[in-house]
């Protein structure tokens, strides 16, 4: 656990990833290969549910220090983590712990889960005089399924890379799924992945997806694009959906789903669960899960609409269409999935690639060929369930810029952009061929901060999130107010939010736990990607991804926008 | 009758006629130690404790009208009997003691408990009422004692001497840079400091404080081999200021109470944070405060609101003083620590 805690507090004291990467690889050479096995698997964000209620570690943290239930709270706020308060809170160990990370995990940590509370008062003060500070804070981490920090999984691929002498790109492979929540890390796993190529690997690979290829944003203007990327004809366009990203794999009989988080998802989506029989074992397909079904009246204003292609449903019937995320929102968060969930909330498959086929991995072939044989296999398939995501043409940039005005009212973030002649890269890497993101520019409106709470991590201790309001009428009536409608934390520099820190604390004007009302003063233009009606919120409309675009210093309160604005958005 | 109570100009001690580290210039003003928020410029008469005096008047001006007292030693002012007590916050500093009709108020100043070699450390007065200040006032600040934390950065300068980095330790120039320098283990390689920190070194050598020696860092040129084993202790100022670019490849670090919480170590962006600070941690507020025997405490700059609270269920009667030392209640964390080279900041 030491070991691991020295390289949590190397990665977390440094911003370059050439340093990070030594850390790593240092670490990797010295560790023994079962505590490599689970250092990977955090590293890699991998995170076990949580293993002891939060609960039961404020009331220990409380009885072993004694402090008060407030006193508690006002450390929390100070230190924005729950994990450090505590560390901060218990006892100083006597000891210091020389057992390795797995010992930690397999004897001690993960056998708590499900323990009576009696059982865990009676362990946990054992685990907590054995840990110095610094390892105390990560064992923390790891118990409350909180452990993070700054290394991407690129990173980690590439320092196992490094230090076993493999392409990168075989270590990606090895490590899909590897911190799913089904996978144990064992020493043996440890090997496998920093083991000398092996001529069948590929055939090993059971349910195992591909990496993702990920896309970069696009944000120059159209009239450079010709420049940029050359000709329209030498791209293929399509929309960029607003859904689940997900691989389906076919191999020896059965069907696999993965989300793009590398998870599996095979059980919360049972209606394609048919593309088992449709698909030929040997077949990978990545494309988007949407929501698909007739639109009915309420939300068919927000904009669903039907693919060019011809869309199964009988005559007299409205055809169905990709529905708005935020009904697929709706499922994302059960654990149950009813029947009428399932009924109201229909999800397809809109395919946009092929990655193996016949169980040949196809990713090195061209774009366009891999598009014309996913269209055979989706057209051989004839499933419901699975359809292409259609392709969009244009006479040239321009034009596909003016189509592209369209994506607001269709419900979908824009176009996705890929080279024709391109294969399928691994993660955000531009080596193999580039994929772009062409979304739309946010929504915006100007809006007033009337709440502040403290930040987390490095935004501890500073107001840094914040509730903006807009006015509930025209600035000629009188008796107008300021209602809620979004939260947001990011948009700011550091020295903006310090400012923002100072001018919230000098013009509070009560407390509510965290946190504090303010004389409104401050507007910020917000932007956000999406828009619709919601009975739970305050303001009757949610907003997706909230954030400042900038600090309208120039603007008086009383000229910041109004539900109208927001309403007209709606529309 | 109160002996201490807050007014616009300061804390202002009535039947005395005299303000303790005022904020606005007044007529008579008592010093509890030299750091720029509780000692400034423009007072007609200045009492403070004698091995302050070169501080006070390097900081404050050659020519300041200033009486000093020993630590203990008394004087008697319009019937007031005032004496100054170590506050073991920095070179000089103390505590004030004021004796009014059998009536004994301590002002404490900025203190720490933990005794640091280079400054009288604090003892605890018995008192009536006492005056505390609270800038750790959480119980997540809990100092580790000071040899591990020199054993700390030892470890870091030698490590990155044995990889030919210089070592950049950022550290308020008065007080906290000596702390530092008198602590290490100086065998390690050269030390150099900043322009704010060399004139204070001078004076706690002269009051008798080991300080190894030491150069200053604007004489070395860029290729100056001596780089790069070499700690250099600057102001928190200098960190990013072109100054910086002399020192070629180098790790930085800094020295503060602040450092103890990974937010703040983040914000501030160094590779290291060492959580050494000259105030008292929790348990050092609540063993000073004990051991004063005071049954009234009143809360100067910091978590007032905490430290209020917390006394006031032990039974205390607390209460906040609004004062404009340090920072206000909860902004601590936050604050950004200019250090003007000249006059010298709040010290943490």
């Amino acid at each position: 656990m030491k070991a691991f805690a020295e390289l949590y507090s190397d990665l977390d004291a440094t911003t370059s990833s050439n340093a990070k990467l030594a850390a790593m690889q240092g670490y990797f050479s010295k560790a023994a290969p079962e505590d490599a096995a689970w250092a990977v698997y955090f590293l890699a964000g991998g995170r076990p549910r949580q293993l002891v209620p939060t609960r039961m570690l404020r009331e220990q943290a409380l009885l072993l220090s004694g402090l008060p239930e407030w006193l508690f709270e006002e450390s929390y706020q100070a230190v924005g983590d729950l994990a450090e308060t505590l560390s901060l809170l218990l006892p100083k160990a006597e000891h210091s712990s020389e057992e390795g990370l797995a010992s930690w995990m397999e004897n001690h940590l993960l056998p708590l889960r499900g323990l009576p509370p009696e059982e865990l008062l009676e362990r946990l003060p054992t685990f907590w005089s054995q840990l110095d500070p610094q390892s105390l804070m990560v064992c923390l981490k790891l118990i409350t399924g909180s452990f993070r920090v700054g290394v991407s999984k690129l990173l980690v691929t590439r320092a196992l890379a490094a230090l076993a002498d493999i392409d990168s790109k075989r270590v990606a492979q090895r490590l899909v799924g590897y911190t799913d929540l089904s996978h144990r890390p064992s020493a043996e796993g440890y090997l496998k992945l920093i083991a000398e190529e092996s001529a069948d690997e590929h055939a090993q690979r059971g349910g195992q997806p591909y990496p993702f290829f990920l896309a970069h944003a696009l944000q120059q203007p159209v009239d450079q694009f010709e420049n940029l990327l050359g000709a329209a004809e030498n791209w293929q366009v399509e929309w960029k959906w607003d859904g689940i990203r997900a691989q389906v794999v076919k191999r020896e009989g059965r069907l696999w789903i993965w989300s793009r988080g590398e998870e599996l998802v095979t059980d919360r989506f049972p209606e394609l669960h048919s593309l088992t029989q449709c698909l030929p074992d040997g077949t990978v397909i990545d494309g988007e899960i949407v929501v698909w079904k007739a639109a009915t009246p309420e939300n068919a204003e927000e904009g669903a609409f039907a693919l060019d292609t011809p869309a199964p449903g009988t005559p007299g019937e409205a055809t169905p269409s990709v529905q708005p995320f935020a009904l697929l929102q709706q499922r994302i968060g059960r654990k149950t999935l009813g029947k009428k969930i399932l009924e109201d909330v229909p999800v397809v498959v809109l395919a946009y690639d092929l990655l193996e086929w016949e169980g040949h991995d196809w990713r090195s072939r061209p774009q366009h060929e891999r598009r014309t044989q996913m269209e055979k296999v989706i057209a051989n398939a004839q499933s419901p369930v699975l359809m292409p995501s259609p392709l969009l043409t244009g006479e040239d940039w321009l034009d596909l810029g003016r189509q592209r005005e369209a994506s607001r009212s269709l419900g979908v973030e824009g176009m996705m952009l890929k080279a024709r002649d391109s294969m399928y890269g691994v993660g955000r890497t531009k080596d193999m061929g580039v994929w772009w993101k062409w979304k739309m520019d946010p929504f915006s409106v100007d809006a007033v901060l009337i709440y502040a709470q403290r930040g987390h991590g490095r935004r501890a201790s500073l107001y840094s999130d914040y509730t903006f309001a807009v006015w509930d009428g025209p600035p000629e009536s009188s008796e107008r107010t300021l209602v809620p409608f979004a939260k947001a934390y990011s948009g700011l520099t550091d020295e903006e939010m310090r400012k923002v820190d100072a001018i919230i604390r000098k013009t509070t004007v009560d407390k509510f736990g965290p946190v504090r009302s303010v004389t409104p003063t401050l507007v910020f233009e917000l932007g956000f990607e999406g828009i619709a009606l919601s009975k739970r919120h305050k303001s009757g409309i949610a907003v997706r991804f909230p954030r400042m675009l900038r600090w309208r210093l120039d603007k008086p309160v009383a000229e910041a926008d109004s539900l109208a604005t927001l309403q007209d958005l709606l529309a | 009758m109160d002996l201490v109570i807050a007014r616009p100009e300061g804390l202002y001690c009535p039947p005395g006629d005299f303000y303790i580290d005022p904020w606005r210039p007044v007529e008579r003003s008592v010093i509890t130690h030299a750091h720029g928020d509780h000692a400034r410029t423009g007072n007609e008469h200045y009492l403070a404790a004698a091995p302050g005096e070169g501080i006070l008047r390097s900081r404050l001006g050659q020519d300041i009208n200033l009486q000093t007292l020993a630590y203990g030693e008394s004087i008697t002012h319009h019937g007031v009997k005032l004496s100054l007590h170590p506050a073991g916050h920095v070179l000089g500093s103390a505590q004030v003691r004021l004796e009014y009709q059998g009536e004994i108020w301590v002002a404490s100043g900025d203190y720490k408990v933990e005794p640091d070699g280079t400054c009288e450390p604090f003892e605890p007065v018995r008192c009536h009422t006492f005056i505390t200040e609270s800038t750790f006032g959480l119980p997540i600040y809990r100092w580790q004692p000071q040899s591990e934390i020199f054993a700390g950065i030892n470890e870091w300068w030698r490590s990155n001497a044995a990889a030919g980095k210089a070592s950049v330790l950022f550290a308020y120039s008065f007080g906290k840079a000596q702390r530092i320098l008198h602590g290490i283990d100086s065998s390690i390689g050269p030390i150099l400091v900043h322009g704010a920190v060399e004139p204070l070194n001078r004076v706690y050598r002269e009051a008798g404080v080991r300080i190894p020696e030491t150069h200053y860092a604007g004489d070395f040129k860029k290729t100056d081999p001596a780089l790069r084993s070499a700690l250099i202790v600057a102001p928190p100022s200098a960190g990013g200021s072109t100054w910086m670019r002399r020192f070629g490849e180098f790790s930085d670090a800094f020295a503060s109470g602040w450092m103890m919480l990974r937010g703040t170590r983040r914000r501030r962006g160094v590779d290291r944070g060492f959580a050494l600070s000259d105030h008292a941690d929790w348990p050092g507020l609540l063993w000073a405060i004990e051991n004063t025997g005071a049954e009234r405490v009143m809360v100067t700059h910091g978590s007032v609101a905490v430290l209020v609270r917390y006394l006031r269920e032990l039974g205390l009667d607390a209460q906040g003083f609004s004062t404009e030392y340090g920072d206000e209640e909860d902004d601590a964390a936050v604050k950004t620590e200019p250090e003007p080279e000249s006059t010298g900041g709040a010290s943490s």
